[in-house]
C-alpha cells in the first residue's frame, strides 16, 4: 500500500449515523442506508487509503474519518449534446 | 465531560443551538404553538430598507439590470389574441455576487455575523444560497461551513447540486458533503455547536429581510423604465422567502397594485426524503416538493419561527413542466441571447404563460435569474436525466410525468401554466395549524394571526376552521 504524503488535499468519508441512529420517519430506502459525510481537506499526517486518517480542512478544522480520495476533484459538466434543445428558436422551427 | 452527539440529544438541544448561534431569541415574539409576532420579528432586526440596500452595496449585491425581453413579448403577441400580450420584463439577478438573488438573503446575515463578533457562519442548503453565503462570508472575512445534502446511497449526484458544491469550495468554503436524509438538519445544528458559528438560515429575518431590496429596486425601476408599476411581478417559489422578501419590498416601495404570482415547477409524486427519487429530479430548487409544504405550513424548518410566508403575500399560484422551462431557458438563450440557469427561469415560463392573457399595454416582470455553466446548464440536467433513464421527448407537455418523462414543447403555444386553487391552499394551511394546535384552544389571536398568515379576514377562517 502507497502512503499518501502528509499535507496531501484528500477526501475522507465518515457514518454520521447509521441505519439505526437515523431519524425515525423515513422512506424504507433511504432508512436502510447509512448517514455518510464527505469532506476535503489537507491530511495531517501521512495515511492509506481507506484507513482512519485526520485532515485540516480549508478553514482549519481538524475533522477524521477514512482516506478516499486523493486530489478529488469536480468533473461534471454540460452531458451529452440534447439534439431535441438544437432547433428551438431557430429558423427551424416557428416558436 | 463531553456532551452527547446521538441524534435525539442533539435535537433536544434544538433551542438552545439556535439562541446563541444567532442572538435572536425567539420567545420574545412567540404568543402561543401556532402564533407569534410577525412584523415585530421582521423589525427587530434593527435595519431599514436603506441599511439593506447600503450594506448590500458594499459586497456586489443589488442594483442589479432589469431587461425588456422584446423577442419574448413579440414571440408571445403572435400566439396572442388581438390586442393581448404583455410586456415582459426581467430582472437579472444573476448579476450579484454569486450568480443569484441568495447574495441578498445571505448579505444581511453576513454583516449580522460580523457586528455580533461570530469568526465564522454556516448554512444547511444544497441550493445557490451556499455559494451566496460563501462569498459573502469571503468578502466579510469569516469563515464558512456549507452542509449540503450532495450524494445518494451510491454517491451519485444530481450535476446541479455537484456544481453548487464547487461553487461554494470555490469561495473558501468548507462542504459538508451528506447522502439523502432530512438529518442535514442533526449536522447543521452540531456543527453549530461544535463551532460556535452564526447560523445563516434560509429562514432567519436578516435573510428575508435582505430580499425585500430586490422588490424596492423592481418598483424604481418599473418608475423609472415605464412610469409606472408593473401589473404583476412573478416569483418562483420554494421555500417562501424570495416570494416574501420580494413582495414586501414591493410594499416598503408603496405598490399596491401590483399582483403577486408563485410559480413551481410541478414534480408531483417524486419525495423529497427518498434516496431513490433524488436523482429522479431535473430541478432540486423552485419545484411543488418545497413549495406547497412551506406554503402551507412555513414553520417546518431550521428555526423556532419562519420569516418566510408566502400566503402572506401571494395573489396567485401557478404550476409549469420541467420541459416546459427547460423550453423557455433555450429559447431565452436564442432569442434574447442571455443563457442562464434553467432554476432561475421557472417564472420566466410562467410569465410567458400568463402574458398572453394579459393586455398589450400591462407589464409582467420577472424576478430573477441564475448563473449558469457546467451542472447548472439545461443541457447537463436533460442529459444526467436521460442517463438515469427519463424518457426525453418533444410533444405536449400536458403528457409530462415527473421521475418518468420530460417533454419539451414543440411550440411556445404549448406552454401553459396550470393555476392551482389557492384557497385549498389556505385550508391546507389552517389543517396543518390545527394538527399543531388543536382549533379548541385557539384564541382570537390566533385566529388574528393564521388570518394575516394566509391573506384572509378573520371571518373566512372562522367559516373554514379545519374539522
Amino acid at each position: 500500500m502507497t502512503l499518501v504524503p502528509k499535507g496531501t488535499w484528500v477526501e475522507i468519508e465518515k457514518i454520521v449515523l447509521t441505519p439505526e441512529q437515523r431519524a425515525s420517519v423515513l422512506p424504507d430506502e433511504t432508512r436502510k442506508v447509512p448517514y455518510v459525510l464527505r469532506v476535503s481537506g489537507f491530511l495531517l499526517e501521512s495515511g492509506e487509503l481507506g484507513k482512519e486518517v485526520s485532515v485540516k480542512t480549508i478553514i482549519g478544522r481538524n475533522l477524521s474519518g477514512t482516506l478516499k480520495v486523493v486530489n478529488p476533484s469536480f468533473s461534471h459538466g454540460f452531458g451529452k449534446t440534447i439534439p431535441e434543445l438544437l432547433t428551438i428558436g431557430t429558423d427551424k422551427e416557428e416558436h | 465531560m463531553s456532551r452527547d452527539i446521538s441524534y435525539e440529544a442533539v435535537m433536544a438541544r434544538k433551542n438552545e443551538i439556535m439562541k446563541s448561534s444567532m442572538q435572536l431569541d425567539y420567545e420574545d415574539f412567540i404568543l402561543s404553538p401556532i402564533a407569534f409576532d410577525y412584523e415585530r420579528m421582521m423589525t427587530a432586526t434593527g435595519y431599514t430598507i436603506e441599511d439593506i440596500i447600503r450594506i448590500q452595496q458594499d459586497t456586489k449585491v443589488g442594483n442589479t439590470p432589469l431587461y425588456e425581453l422584446k423577442n419574448f413579448t413579440k414571440a408571445v403577441r403572435a400566439i396572442s389574441p388581438k390586442g393581448k400580450g404583455a410586456r415582459i420584463f426581467v430582472k437579472d439577478e444573476a448579476a450579484n455576487a454569486s450568480g443569484s438573488f441568495k447574495a441578498r438573503r445571505a448579505s444581511i446575515s453576513a454583516y449580522d455575523a460580523v457586528k455580533k463578533g461570530y469568526q465564522g457562519m454556516i448554512a444547511a442548503t444544497s441550493g445557490n444560497y451556499g455559494a451566496a453565503v460563501a462569498s459573502q462570508a469571503a468578502q466579510r472575512r469569516l469563515k464558512c461551513i456549507i452542509v449540503q445534502e450532495l450524494y445518494d446511497s451510491r454517491g451519485v449526484g444530481q450535476p446541479e447540486i455537484i456544481e453548487k458544491a464547487r461553487a461554494c469550495e470555490a469561495y473558501g468554503a468548507e462542504v459538508l458533503k451528506l447522502t439523502v436524509g432530512p438529518e442535514l438538519f442533526y449536522m447543521l445544528l452540531k456543527t453549530l455547536e461544535e463551532t460556535g458559528f452564526f447560523n445563516a438560515s434560509l429562514y432567519t429575518p436578516f435573510g428575508i429581510r435582505g430580499v425585500e431590496s430586490l422588490g424596492f429596486e423592481i418598483a424604481q425601476q418599473c418608475r423609472h423604465l415605464i412610469g409606472r408599476e408593473p401589473d404583476a411581478v412573478v416569483i418562483t417559489n420554494a421555500g417562501g422567502g424570495n416570494l416574501t422578501g420580494t413582495a414586501r419590498g414591493l410594499r416598503a416601495a408603496n405598490v399596491k397594485a401590483t399582483r403577486i404570482i408563485a410559480c413551481s415547477v410541478d414534480l408531483t409524486g417524486l419525495h423529497m426524503a427518498s434516496d431513490r427519487d433524488f436523482n429522479l429530479k431535473s430541478f432540486t430548487t423552485g419545484h411543488t416538493g418545497f413549495g406547497i409544504p412551506f406554503s402551507t405550513w412555513p414553520d417546518r424548518v431550521d428555526v423556532p419561527r419562519n420569516a418566510a410566508r408566502p400566503l402572506r403575500y401571494m395573489d396567485e399560484y401557478h404550476l409549469v413542466t420541467q420541459g416546459e422551462v427547460f423550453y423557455i431557458t433555450e429559447l431565452l438563450t436564442k432569442i434574447e441571447g442571455l443563457e442562464r440557469g434553467p432554476a432561475g427561469n421557472i417564472s420566466l415560463t410562467a410569465a410567458v404563460s400568463m402574458a398572453r392573457e394579459m393586455d398589450e399595454d400591462q407589464v409582467i416582470v420577472v424576478q430573477e435569474t441564475e448563473y449558469t455553466g457546467a451542472g447548472k446548464h439545461h443541457n447537463s440536467q436533460l442529459s444526467f436525466a436521460r442517463d438515469n433513464g427519463i424518457e426525453i421527448r418533444r410533444g405536449d407537455p400536458a403528457d409530462d410525468r415527473p421521475g418518468r418523462t420530460i417533454i419539451i414543447p414543440d411550440h411556445l403555444a404549448q406552454v401553459r401554466s396550470k393555476q392551482q386553487d389557492i384557497d385549498h391552499l389556505r385550508k391546507s394551511y389552517l389543517g396543518n395549524a390545527a394538527a399543531k394546535y388543536p382549533v379548541s384552544n385557539w384564541s382570537e389571536k390566533d385566529v388574528s394571526f393564521l388570518a394575516q398568515d394566509i391573506n384572509k379576514t378573520v371571518g373566512w377562517v372562522q367559516s373554514n376552521l379545519p374539522k
